[in-house]
């Protein structure tokens, strides 16, 4: 994947685990643990969005459907809590594959609709079936993680672990998109009749990318229920898949990076806004418009586009392209 | 050994009411250049079109080294080694040269998802392999010193060039070419002439659709004439340009 990708990677890496020793407030740790886990959800998602051109209207279903397996198996049931996890991400596979096989066939948009579709489903089943998920006031007590009779009991302990794991899936990403499965994806996404005549499959890797990007959320659901030990179901409703989407776009769709930083920035703004109180609401969205009419691309290579420009122009090295947007 | 690479038998294809393709044979020998000629709406794209199974014929079948293949789609095709080019430049536009390149040789690269995610030491090693075979390819084009830059930041005549450096990098045994000197100068399509020549040498087999006869007298073996969809002559370009039908279709009665 790269030298510079790899030393950027260690840089965040750095900077994020040695950031709890500066904060005091466990608040803002709880913050940033839920960016981790949004990261993880926003770039699978955008694996989807950037690499298999299709949009997903229901990873909030996803995410659910991986936080209420977890939920429900563990402390009704009493299932152990890493092996559900990993069931729930087959469980939730199995389901995107469901999904995925007769839409993706198809030309056009239609897993929009049937994703959508797929969420609201989903948020009424969780609603209405309250004998086992707890109906509109939520299921409670989940067990938290441990490993090794060490028990993720605080803000500051899990912090490193969702942080890893958000981390770890980042790299594994960029290692896929710079791999020769990625190309093929780059490639069915930017021009799907010459890639199909170039003798690739691109149905079936559209499928397979959907899988993936519902298997991430569906993981970082069962972290979040494990985490909070309390979830409901307004959580998952269609508004949270919207918000993915729009971390998606304003980091920059086809660029991992920008889905980290996407996905920080809008985890942390609305935060940063409670300081002007009863205007938040209406900052967040003038910042996200903002973003949208001057970045279209998103933010992230937009960015890189401007910091970029100023070297180039500069130098006589003019073979060298702009190398945005090829997966960074 | 001198088995025919492919065969049409009574290929008919339809939009509709229209008979775009209307009952075609025909064969193709190896390691010769056939060039497909007629006006403006004989049917030629959609010939390619139908061989490559971006679209399936009505009736009729392709069989390639004997094989049956029009009912497969254009993945599997690719596979089996039939490579195109197309008319309208298509290529990866956010990749570099290289890129694009190293894209055509998706069917003869193995690294699946897995690997490629965890980055094992043999995808590592495969992607040194493709990335070295895409320069020398580049270099055999002409266009190893614009490997990096942006696919659609090089010429016309690069991109078309691009396209089939594209297209034999997944090492087909049979070539289409869709009007690969369109929108290129006289000195540009002399040496895309020159190309294709030299692929021949190398053995490639090669299907070429173009309407610069200058260019397709000069280097085909055989000439395959459609007009509205039917086959009106075939054989050797001094041949076809004495074909008392072919003549007239062109230039009217």
């Amino acid at each position: 994947m790269g030298k510079k990708n790899k030393i950027y990677l260690l840089i965040f890496a750095a900077i994020i685990f040695a950031l709890p020793a500066f904060l005091r407030n466990n608040y803002h740790l709880m913050v940033l643990n839920v960016a981790a886990l949004n990261i993880l959800v926003v770039v699978g998602l955008n694996l989807l969005m950037g690499y298999a051109g299709q949009i997903s209207l229901g990873h909030a279903a996803f995410f659910g459907l991986g936080a209420y397996i977890s939920a429900v198996l563990t402390t009704t049931y009493g299932f152990p809590i890493w092996p559900t996890i990993l069931l729930a991400m087959v469980i939730t596979g199995m389901v995107a594959f469901a999904i995925g096989i007769p839409t993706l066939k198809l030309e056009g948009h239609y897993l929009v609709m049937a994703t959508l579709g797929f969420n609201v489903i989903v948020y009424i089943v969780m609603i209405q079936l309250e004998p086992v998920t707890g109906g509109p006031s939520g299921f409670s007590g989940i067990p938290r993680l441990q490993a090794a009779g060490f028990v993720f009991d605080s803000d500051r302990k899990i912090y490193f672990l969702l942080w890893a794991v958000s981390i770890g899936s980042l790299l594994l990403s960029l290692n896929l998109i710079h791999s020769r499965v990625g190309r093929a994806m780059a490639a069915l996404s930017q021009n799907e009749i010459a890639a199909r005549c170039a003798g690739i499959d691109t149905e079936r890797y559209k499928v397979k990318i959907f899988v993936l990007s519902a298997v991430l959320a569906s993981l970082a659901g069962s972290l979040y229920a494990h985490y909070l030990t309390f979830i409901s179901p307004g959580t998952f409703s269609f508004f949270y898949s919207l918000q993915v989407v729009t971390m998606v776009l304003v980091g920059g769709m086809g660029s991992l990076w920008g889905s980290l930083f996407g996905a920080l920035l809008l985890t942390l703004l609305p935060e940063a806004l409670h300081a002007v109180k009863e205007y938040n609401v209406l900052l967040y969205g003038l910042i996200l418009m903002v973003a949208l009419v001057f970045f279209p691309h998103g933010l992230f290579p937009g960015i890189a586009a401007v910091l970029g420009r100023g070297k180039i122009s500069g130098s006589p090295d003019s073979e060298k392209p702009l190398a945005l947007n090829k997966g960074t | 050994m001198n088995q025919k690479i492919l065969e049409a038998k009574n290929i008919t294809l339809r939009f509709g009411g229209l008979e775009a393709l209307n009952g075609l044979s025909f064969s193709i020998d190896p390691h010769r250049i056939v060039s497909i000629i007629g006006p403006n709406g004989a049917g030629k794209t959609t010939l390619l079109n139908a061989i490559t199974g971006v679209y399936c014929p009505d009736s009729g079948e392709f069989l390639y080294r004997e094989r049956q293949i029009s009912r497969l789609k254009p993945h599997q095709i690719a596979a089996l080694g039939i490579h195109r080019t197309f008319q309208q430049s298509q290529l990866f536009s956010r990749m570099t040269v290289l890129e694009n390149v190293m894209v055509g040789m998706h069917p003869v690269t193995h690294s699946g998802f897995w690997k490629g995610v965890l980055h094992l030491p043999g995808e590592r090693k495969e992607e040194k392999e493709t990335r070295q075979n895409a320069k020398n390819l580049l270099d055999f084009f002409g266009l190893l010193p614009k490997a990096g830059r942006m696919a659609d930041q090089i010429s016309i005549a690069d991109q078309r060039r691009l396209e089939i450096a594209r297209a034999m990098a997944g090492n087909p045994e049979l070539m289409l070419l869709d009007e690969p000197v369109a929108g290129l100068n006289i000195r540009e399509t002399e040496a895309m002439g020159d190309l294709i020549l030299r692929l021949k040498e190398k053995g490639q087999t090669i299907i070429l659709v173009e309407h610069n006869m200058h260019l397709v007298m000069g280097i085909s073996d055989r000439l395959i004439v459609l007009h509205h969809g039917s086959k009106i002559g075939e054989g050797r370009p001094e041949e076809i340009q004495k074909d008392p039908q072919v003549v007239e279709a062109y230039l009217g009665r």
